[in-house]
């Protein structure tokens, strides 16, 4: 009988050697003649451990990382095909704290299982959530996921179910349902895991989608910075549709739903979801004026259901276990859990799926282990690159919508990128303006123009160059930015702007303090 | 060679396998990068007429994506990640040694025609941070070491 060894096929353990590892450990099993099947999983999440390999012992799963190709020999000397101990070893996967703490319901299968094999995926819960669908009415299926409390998860967190019901309230004919996998924000990365590492739970829950409103055709639009994960995403629909999930008859429904997928070409605005419409129309990545809303009028002019991976992919569970227990996680508006994704300087990076209300500080020190670099924590930028700055007396900040709103921040996809005492934050807030001015699709002025003017304060701010009256500019162009921009890009620019002007005032004044000197 | 693709009969049936789908133009423009290693001036009128489209609107789409070169890149493209997760793990430090020992800055091919540097804005890796993409291959946890280790392995010396 052959030992069953997970070696992750995601992405990021792929870019610290997890081919090489299993290469090596291939080449020393069959040097000692042992009989080991080497299955390439998705990625449990615990980056700082990549690659994490698993061995499945009669004692259940135990993990060993982060392994390097020349570790391979060792582990072998150590017996760990029978979960011997080593330098590396973790212990039961299951019981390592970091995962042990998490509420995983997206994100129960990821890591577990081999993402491209059905038989796994049907062995662990998947499509229990398309087969009670099946069964109910359009409606019936919206208000599920209208009780449930999702909200969109790629951050402007519109309540899900709502949409739903407006692309259902439209009249049948062409309909489609889109997925959002542009997931530009850097810190986030659970679109990119989710698709490399459970696809079948999308293409489930798109399946859904499409039963739910009466679209027979999916598009999913992916990111070209996502290579491996268009290419996983496609090989899933493939063997689905194969299978018969996808395609004429649904899983013997009767009903119609088929998914293509589309390759972004490098345009963060892109992930602005009528920007995205336009873009997989073959345009440029211009947005548009809403009203009409793409519920209305979306793909091609028909009624559209646009929606993030990860609102997509929780769809499922909330069919199979019911909205009452999907909601009773959470806390507040928040329901349900969010799978935050810490990064940067943090020592222990990596994905936590956790219900809304726990603290920032829990986050980053229970999990993460606080710096990676060992320094101080100086600052915290969460929500991606439109997300504000928070110092250190902020940390008891609950991970909440509205929380973060009041305190003029955005929870956004989840990511939470991690600073020492290192970051300059006048500096930080000049790349907020000057992404804003490389990303921004010129649609309209404030955007436009108004980027490049806030480089320029900035840069003037930074000279000592009349600080007062160009610190009042900069607030002044933000207000104006906020105000007026047609989308988020502009609109929330001045979120890392302010935040870093508010909290850390003494990197703008800088300049001013060495001159006096 | 400038107006050498429109003369390939490739580019005909590249456009004619893609042209069905539904908003073909990414497609078929990430097709003819991937075939030519560029998308060729002389290749948007081929593609505008076969669409039923405009150059003027092939053109807007070319230029308007960060991916679609109009000219040949070097032989390798290193993608440096230069987001804010990579920031706050040094890749500008990154940046500097790069543009110490090959001369370039970001946009830029070296004189050899071996490298060219690009800037990204996130590569999904931030947890393993900084990152790179090299030849479509991402990287993580580099150092300066490592980036000189991963180029000489690509046939790249300084």
């Amino acid at each position: 009988m052959s030992t069953r060894v997970f070696i992750p096929g995601d992405s990021a353990a792929l870019s610290v050697g997890a081919d090489e590892v299993a290469a090596a450990l291939r080449g020393v099993a069959e040097e000692r003649g042992l009989a080991v099947e080497i299955v390439r999983n998705g990625s449990r999440g615990l980056f700082w451990l990549e690659p994490l390999i698993e061995v499945a012992t009669p004692a259940g799963r135990i993990a060993y990382g982060p392994v390097a190709s020349g570790d391979v020999a060792g582990l072998f000397e150590a017996g760990f095909l029978s979960g011997g101990p080593h330098a590396l070893c973790q212990g039961p996967t299951e019981e390592i704290p970091y995962l042990k703490n998490q509420e995983r319901l997206t994100f129960a299968r990821c890591g577990i299982t081999d993402p491209l094999s059905l038989a796994d995926y049907e062995a662990h819960g998947g499509f229990c959530g398309l087969k009670r669908a099946i069964g109910m009415t359009g409606a019936e299926i919206v208000e599920e996921v209208v009780q449930s409390g999702l909200r969109g998860r790629g951050g402007a967190g519109f309540p899900t179910g709502i949409k739903w019901k407006t692309v259902l309230g439209e009249p049948a004919g062409n309909k489609y349902v889109v997925c959002n996998a542009d997931e530009g924000d850097s810190g986030t990365y659970a679109d990119r895991m989710l698709m490399e590492g459970d696809p079948f739970l999308l293409i489930e829950g798109m399946t859904i989608a499409g039963l739910a409103v009466g679209a027979a055709e999916g598009y999913i639009y992916i990111r070209s910075e996502y290579p491996h994960a268009f290419r996983q995403m496609s090989r899933a629909v493939e063997i689905a549709r194969a299978a018969g999930w996808l395609g004429p008859d649904v899983a013997g429904s009767g009903r119609r739903f088929d998914i293509h997928l589309r390759l972004g070409a490098g345009a963060y605005i892109c992930g602005e979801e009528t920007s995205l419409l336009e873009s997989l129309e073959g345009k440029r990545g211009v947005i548009r004026y809403k009203p009409p809303l793409p519920a209305i009028e979306g793909l091609f002019g028909k009624p559209t259901i646009i929606n993030n991976v990860i609102s997509l992919a929780t769809v499922p569970v909330i069919l199979e276990r019911g909205a009452a227990f999907y909601r009773d996680y959470g806390m507040g508006r928040s329901r349900g859990t969010l799978p935050f994704q810490l990064a940067g300087n943090v020592k222990r990076a990596g994905l936590v799926e956790k219900a809304f209300g726990l603290s920032l500080r829990q986050l980053i020190e229970d999990f993460g282990g606080g710096t990676a670099s060992g320094r101080p924590l100086r600052a915290v930028q969460v929500g991606g690159p439109l997300g504000a700055y928070f110092p250190a007396t902020l940390l008891d900040l609950p991970l909440d919508y509205e929380a973060f709103a009041a305190e003029k921040g955005m929870l956004g996809h989840g990511g939470v990128v991690v600073f020492d005492e290192r970051v300059d934050l006048a500096r930080q807030a000049r790349f907020a303006m000057e992404f804003c001015a490389i990303e921004s699709c010129g649609k309209c002025t404030p955007c436009r123009i108004g980027s490049t003017r806030g480089v320029e304060v900035i840069d003037r701010i930074a000279a000592g160059k009349d600080p007062a009256a160009n610190i009042a500019l900069l607030q002044d162009l933000c207000v104006l930015m906020t105000d007026a921009s047609l989308c988020a890009l502009g609109g929330l620019t001045p979120l890392p702007v302010m935040s870093a002007l508010t909290h850390f005032r003494e990197d703008f004044d800088r300049p001013q303090a060495a001159a006096a000197e | 060679m400038p107006g050498q693709s429109t003369a390939r009969p490739e580019l005909r049936r590249i456009i004619d396998e893609l042209k069905h789908l539904p908003g073909a133009l990414l497609p078929i423009l990430h097709a003819v990068q991937e075939h030519y290693g560029f998308i060729d001036d002389a290749a948007v009128p081929v593609i505008a007429e076969a669409l039923n489209l405009s150059r003027a609107e092939v053109h807007g789409v070319v230029t308007f994506y960060h991916d679609f070169r109009r000219a040949p890149a070097g032989s390798h493209v290193l993608k440096l990640c230069r987001a804010e997760a990579c920031q706050s793990m040094g890749c500008e430090e990154l940046a500097d040694g790069l543009r110490r020992r090959h001369g370039i800055a970001f946009g830029e091919t070296s004189t050899d025609g071996k490298l060219t540097l690009e800037a990204v804005y996130c590569l999904g890796n931030c947890a393993l941070a900084p990152a790179a993409m090299l030849d479509g291959k991402v990287h993580g946890r580099l150092d300066g070491e490592r980036v000189v280790a991963l180029l000489k392995a690509a046939g790249v010396d300084a």
